[in-house]
């Protein structure tokens, strides 16, 4: 085995346990948005090209509707961007971390989902394991698991007999335990206090349908006024 | 009503460019070879753990304390993760418990 192939090896062992709980999640949710799509017309075919195009879960769900009412692909598009905008503030934060990784910077960045983000923000490659291998793989294998989620949704969906209900509540989880992982820093828990009182502000002022954006912008206010408070 | 399979690919490449969008943007804004100003600098060091904040908020916006089953099961199964995360530390142990946990209360009790 050369050098490169060790390290490629060493990487994946390093990077596969990190991503099972998105498997779990991924697959869930996958199966469930290929059904949903097979329920509306739209076979495996299509439910795995949006995944692998758009790869960006939530918004495919809203496109489901989007899918069944007139052409107008100037609202899909405006509405992607709208939905996605969180993602701004995730490529703010990987600027550092991504930098000087060469070919697989691209991929990396087409495929940062929440998930993939949580993961890289809160999670260093252990020791002797390369940076950029350990970061492709979970992308890759985040990537991948949603994909084929939507696939199998898509043609064994209705062939599912155990009761997955619940099951999506992996990605909860994850997500709670990636917080208490930021939480473990004293440095970050302002920040942690911030996010969620901003965000549940919003939630609670704008209601359920479209509060990210105006959490997003309240994060920044309140991150940028107090920046001498929060940062030498 | 269903798209034709051109409308469909169409659709498709709008909402991957409005997503793409998104991703690009800051990498395109500062690009590796710049200096990226002291401002971004300190976004990026505060962003994670702020956002880590609003997608857990995130996970439980359908969540109605008035409806159905006011939210328990979500309470039940976030304190039973956050505790296994404060006893054993590990990642998978604590989402996997929290996951089993929520099933067995949906799926059992709430129904």
């Amino acid at each position: 085995m050369s050098k490169r192939e060790i390290s490629i090896r060493k990487a994946f062992s390093a990077a596969f346990p990190k991503t099972i709980p998105v498997l779990t999640g991924f697959l869930a949710l996958g199966i469930a948005y290929g059904i949903l799509m097979e329920k509306n017309g739209y076979g495996a075919l299509w439910s795995t090209l949006m995944s692998a195009i758009a790869f960006c879960g939530s918004m495919q769900y809203v496109a489901i509707t989007l899918l069944t009412a007139v052409f107008n692909p100037m609202q899909a598009f405006i509405m992607s961007l709208l939905v996605n905008a969180r993602h701004l503030f995730y490529g703010l934060s990987m600027l550092p971390k991504y930098k000087g990784l060469g070919k697989i910077r691209g991929f990396l960045i087409y495929t940062l989902c929440d998930e993939t983000f949580s993961i890289e923000c809160s999670v260093e490659p252990p020791e002797g394991v390369e940076r950029k291998y350990f970061y492709f793989f979970i992308s890759l294998l985040d990537y991948l698991y949603w994909v084929l989620g939507s696939f199998l949704g898509g043609v064994v969906g209705n062939l599912i007999k155990f009761n997955t209900k619940g099951l999506d509540f992996a990605l909860t989880a994850l997500f709670v335990v990636l917080f208490l992982e930021q939480w473990k820093k004293k440095e970050n828990r302002i920040s942690c206090i911030i996010g969620v009182v901003c965000t549940t502000i919003a939630l609670l002022v704008v209601g359920a349908t479209n509060f990210v954006i105006p959490a997003m912008v309240l994060i920044l206010f309140v991150l940028t006024i107090g920046r001498k408070k929060l940062c030498c | 009503m269903l798209l034709t399979n051109t409308q469909t690919l169409i659709m498709i490449l709008a909402i991957a460019a409005g997503t793409m969008i998104t991703r690009f943007t800051p990498f395109l804004l500062f690009p590796e070879k710049k200096e990226v100003p002291k401002y971004i600098v300190y976004l990026g060091k505060v962003l994670p753990p702020a956002m880590m904040g609003l997608l857990v908020v995130y996970c439980f916006k359908g969540i109605s304390i008035l409806k159905g089953s006011h939210g328990i099961p979500e309470a039940i199964a976030t304190i039973v993760t956050i505790l296994l995360h404060k006893w054993k530390s590990n990642v998978l142990v604590s989402i996997a418990g929290g996951t089993v946990c929520y099933m067995l209360l949906v799926q059992l009790i709430f129904k």
